[in-house]
Formats: structure tokens, sequence, C-alpha cells
């Protein structure tokens, strides 16, 4: 009988995963080669979202390029200024007074939690959770009124400049991100009991998508993907920039490099977030927000009333803006997502000459098919969800 | 590591790889104390993977490669390299010249990581990678032409796309626009003075001035 039978040829099936999928967090394209249930390869095709956003920058001035960064990791927008300003003020030689650098640490930390309840909320939908996504945009939005209180807007902040930040903080508003941390601490803890002993949850996390310390390295993964596989690295810690020295705070690291330890390390690291926040309210120091160097930062308004001086620097830096002495310069910082870069080259004029964006989530979706290999579709579904990728700064 | 401390410690390891690979590293340079190094195009792989498995170095991660533009050098086109080190603490950016028509060797043989930075300075700068396994275009559209970071590519592009409502699809037509792009360079005249002979911005047609004989000159 089997001797008879034709010979038999399954073909591969070849799928669209996205870009109108809501596990594609955004828009990514992937095109899967299946083999019954498992993924034989996984081609991710990415750039819808892509706005140009190198090029753009090399058209406008220091200052008008910061709106920019805030459109590429949408869901951390002050972490990224954070890089451009970094950089900017190396080329340029200023340095930020110490309540400009606190502020920054508390608005990074910030955004550090903004980041992390919306990447483990939607993780969990991914994989079938519907009640920790309720649970985190409550929060999130308590702390997008954190940000709308000191820039004006929940999203699109453009708060850090280059030089400092641009206003101080309303009376008030330290005070009440101090008395609001507990309920945040209360709420991770609830978060843990939904998600971290859950049944299905480690199910669908536990062993999937592992990736070994070496690999990590080799794809050049950073941040939480990298300290999950047991590398004990965080630019905070290891490379000090504006004020992290003076913070007393730890950073989780991971055994099994798998979704599971993914999401363990996220949730101690917003632990140690709100640490650092608090830290922050109770040793903000006083002092002016941004460098005095009226060439590259504006004066205050009511200066401007009475000084001749202050008002032609105020419509110089809105007009020409400041001009960035010639040389190049690569600044990172620790961006929720990884290692956020930006390599920036001055010809100086008043515009960049080359900025480029190393996005994090740009080199851990280029590891998708290493991942996913061998894997079943649905957990392609949960590696994608812990990779923690976001559109806007993976297609700039 | 006091930044003295740092700058000393990159400078002998400057020294060291330019003992290690001579006629590979052609320059080594330390601007804004970030260790530079300069790679002969063909020898990259072999710079990077000594940079990578050498024990003084140690650099295991390649963060970023990125393309540059200068389009009045002879080979207009800078390849970047970003290496990071977790086991030193240390930074290196590796640079290596080409044109549009000489590719560089990939280096996907060496860092996993490089397979998406490669296509995308392929893509944005149309730089040519030898040996890529896969070396499609990866940010822009379908289809696209063209390859939009370099200098000479226009802000706008060229094409622009809509639904058409009455085809029932996505076309492509050359980019209008209702007002000409305008660039404003902001130099200002009061500053003008600078360029020999001195040229004032919206003066330019005076310029040859200067070789003529100066009126009243002499008071």
């Amino acid at each position: 009988m089997a001797d008879d039978a034709p010979q038999q040829h399954i073909k591969n099936l070849t799928m669209n995963f996205g870009p109108q999928h809501p596990a594609a967090h955004g828009v990514l394209r992937l095109v899967l080669e299946m083999d019954g249930e498992i993924v034989e390869r996984a081609d991710p095709h990415i750039g819808l979202l892509h706005r140009g956003t190198e090029k753009l920058i090399e058209y406008k001035t220091y200052l008008q390029a910061v709106p920019y960064f805030d459109r590429l990791d949408y869901v951390a927008p002050m972490n990224q200024e954070h890089a451009f300003a970094l950089a900017t003020e190396k080329l340029l030689g200023i340095s930020v007074p110490k309540r400009g650098q606190y502020i920054r640490v508390l608005y990074c930390e910030i955004g550090r939690l903004l980041n992390h309840l919306l990447n483990i909320t939607t993780f969990a939908i991914d994989i079938g959770a519907i009640t920790p996504a309720l649970w985190g945009f409550e929060e999130r939005e308590v702390l997008m009124e954190f940000y709308e209180r000191a820039s004006g807007a929940r999203l699109h902040a453009a708060y850090f400049r280059p030089g400092g930040v641009h206003q101080d903080l309303p009376a008030g508003l330290l005070d009440d991100i101090h008395l609001y941390c507990p309920r945040l601490l209360k709420m991770i803890d609830d978060l843990e009991t939904l998600l971290t002993q859950n049944r299905i949850f480690k199910q669908r996390t536990v062993d999937v998508g592992a990736i070994d310390a070496k690999d990590a390295q080799d794809w050049g993964f950073s941040g939480p993907m990298l300290r999950a596989s047991g590398v004990a690295w965080d630019l905070r810690k290891q490379q000090p920039y504006d004020a992290y020295a003076d913070f007393d705070f730890d950073i989780p690291v991971g055994k099994t490099g798998d979704c599971y330890a993914r999401y363990l390390c996220r949730m101690e690291e917003m632990r140690q977030s709100v640490r650092i926040v608090r830290q922050a309210c109770e040793k903000m120091p006083d002092g002016p927000v941004s460098s005095t160097d009226r060439k590259v930062t504006p004066p205050p308004r009511g200066e401007m009333k009475q000084s001749m001086e202050a008002l032609i620097h105020h419509f110089k830096l809105y007009t020409e803006g400041y001009h960035v002495p010639a040389g190049e310069t690569y600044a990172a910082v620790e961006a929720p997502k990884g290692e956020f870069g930006v390599y920036l080259v001055a010809d100086g004029t008043n515009k960049p000459y080359r900025c480029k964006i190393r996005a994090p989530g740009f080199a851990h979706l280029a590891a998708t098919e290493f991942m996913s290999k061998g894997h079943m579709l649905a957990d392609a579904v949960a590696i994608i969800g812990s990779m923690d990728v976001v559109f806007g700064e993976i297609d700039r | 590591m006091t930044p003295s401390a740092q700058t000393t410690a990159l400078k002998e390891l400057g020294d060291h790889i330019a003992q290690a690979l001579p006629g590979v590293v052609t320059g080594v340079a330390l601007p804004h104390g970030e260790l530079t190094l300069t790679v002969a195009r063909d020898r990259v792989s072999q710079a990077l993977g000594f940079l990578r498995d050498d024990p003084r170095c140690a650099f295991k991660l390649l963060m970023d490669v990125c393309g540059a533009d200068y389009p009045e050098r002879p080979e207009r086109f800078e390849v970047v390299y970003h290496l990071l080190s977790l086991a030193k603490n240390q930074r290196i950016r590796v640079k290596v010249t080409t044109d549009e028509a000489t590719p560089v060797p990939s280096v996907v043989g060496v860092y996993n990581s490089a397979n998406w930075f490669e296509r995308e300075a392929w893509d944005l700068y149309g730089i040519l990678f030898s040996d890529h396994p896969d070396l499609r275009r990866i940010l822009t559209d379908y289809g696209f032409e063209g390859h939009p970071l370099r200098k000479d590519f226009p802000l706008t592009g060229y094409v622009e796309v809509r639904y058409d409502d009455e085809k029932k699809r996505v076309v492509y037509e050359p980019v209008k626009l209702t007002q000409d792009f305008r660039f404003f360079d902001f130099l200002s005249p009061w500053e003008g003075m600078t360029r020999e002979p001195p040229v004032l911005p919206g003066d330019e047609k005076a310029a040859p001035a200067p070789a003529a004989p100066k009126a009243g000159g002499d008071d």
C-alpha cells in the first residue's frame, strides 16, 4: 500500500504577518515560511513608517531637530531627546547645571516607566491577557500628565534641549510625583500577581525565544534584551551620563535569556526607576535648569522685556540658531529599549551635517529569524512582543 | 575612571592596534576623547575581526554601521562602524571610505548585527557591500529609485503617492510643490566678511570687484 501511494510533496506555506495585525506592534510586515505550524524562515519587512528623519534633520537647525526625536520612540519621547542633547553639548563643549541634570534623570526614568508599562501590558495582550493593559494604561496617563505639567505636551515634549531643559518645573510638581510613587509601586505589585506566576503566561514565555549571552552580543543587543541573557550592562552604571552617578539603584540581570526573563527584567527595572524618581524628587538641587551661556540657550522671558541684549539673543537663537563647531561625536543613552545612540557630524554651520540615529529596536528586530526559527507561529508573536519593538524608532 | 585616564587608555589602545595591524590601520585620531581608526577598505573584515578577538580590545558588540556622504571628496562615502567592548567598557569608531562603484567588504561574517545596518547603508546611500548575504533595500518603499540620504538627493524627493479613487489603487506621481522649496541658510550680512575676498550674501555679482582698483581707497 505504502509503495503504491503517489509521492507526496508538502510545500511550505508562505504567509504575511501584518502590517495590519494587532500583534505586529504597529506596521511590521513579517513574511513567514511555515512548515505546518513551525516557523522555517522569518523575513521582517520594515520601513512602512519611514519618514526620513535623518534627512530632515540635515535641513533643520539644532533646535529644530529636537522634536524629531520625540517622534522616534513615541512611547518614551524624552529619552531620545536626551541622546541628541548630549551629542550636541559635547560638540559645543557646554555643561548642564545640576538642577537641569536632575530634571533630565527624573524624566528619563518616568519615560522608562511609560515604556515598560506599555511593553509589558501589550506583551500580555499578545499572549491573551487583557487586564494588565487596562491597569497599565491608567497609570501611563498619570505619568503622561507629569510630562504635560513640565513640558506642555503628553507625548511630543521637546523638553530636553541642548544646554539643559526648556523650562523649570512648576511649583508642587515634585511633591505630586513623590506622592504618586507608592501608588505606582502598588500597581506594579498588583501587575505581578496577574502575570508572574500565571500558568498560561509562563507556558507562553518560559523557554521561548531564548538567546544566550554570546549570541545576544553578536546581534548587537542592548538594554533589557541583553541583560535578560545574563550580561550585567547598563550605560547608566557603566558610562554614567548627566547625574546618574549620584543615584543609588540596582541593575536586574536575567539568567535564561527567554521571553520570561525579559519580562522579569523589565518588571524589576520599573521598581528601580521608581527608586530613582524618588531620589530625584528628594535630592533635587536649586539653581538654573539650563546652561547660562546665552549663545546657546535663550534668555528667560522676563529678561527679554528689560534687556536689549536678551532680545537680540532670543531673536538670533530662534531664527539662525547657534553654530556648532566642526567635529563628530557619538553619544549613547540607556533608553528603555536599549542603547539609543546619536552619531552627529557637525560642519561648523547651524545645521547638523549628518545625524545618524542608532535605534535599539533595529538591532533587536534584525534577530527575529534567529530567535523564532523552529518555534511555533504563536511563539513568534510572543518573541516580537518581548523584543519591545516600536516602529517610530526602527523605521525612522 | 576619570576622563583623562580614559583618554590615556584609549591612546594606548590606539597605538596597540596600529602596531598589531600594520598596513591595515591608516590613521588613528582621538577627537572629543573618542578613538577613531581609519582602515584600508579591503582589509576591514580583518580589522574588525581583530578588534573583536584580541583580548586587549574585546569589542564584542557592533553597535552601529552607517554611511555618510561628502560629495566634494574623491571617495565620497564614509562607512562608519561603532564598536563597544563590555569587558573593557570602551568604544571605538572605525572608518572606511569608498565611492559609488567600489564595494566595501561586508562584515556580516564577523558580526551578525552588521546585516541590517549594511542593508540600510546600501538603501540610503547606495554604498555597495561585497559578499553580503542579502543586500536588499530595507527602509524605503518597494520599487524605490535613488538613495535618499545622498547630499544630491532633494529633500522633497521625486515621487509622491496618493490613493486614486477612480483607479481604486495607490498611484505614484511626480512631486508637485504649490510653493517652491525654500532653504534658508541664515548667513548674516553682518558676519559675511569671513570669505576672501569678502563677499556679502546676495552681493555675489560684486565679487570680482577686488581685482579692480578700489575707488577712494586711500583716505
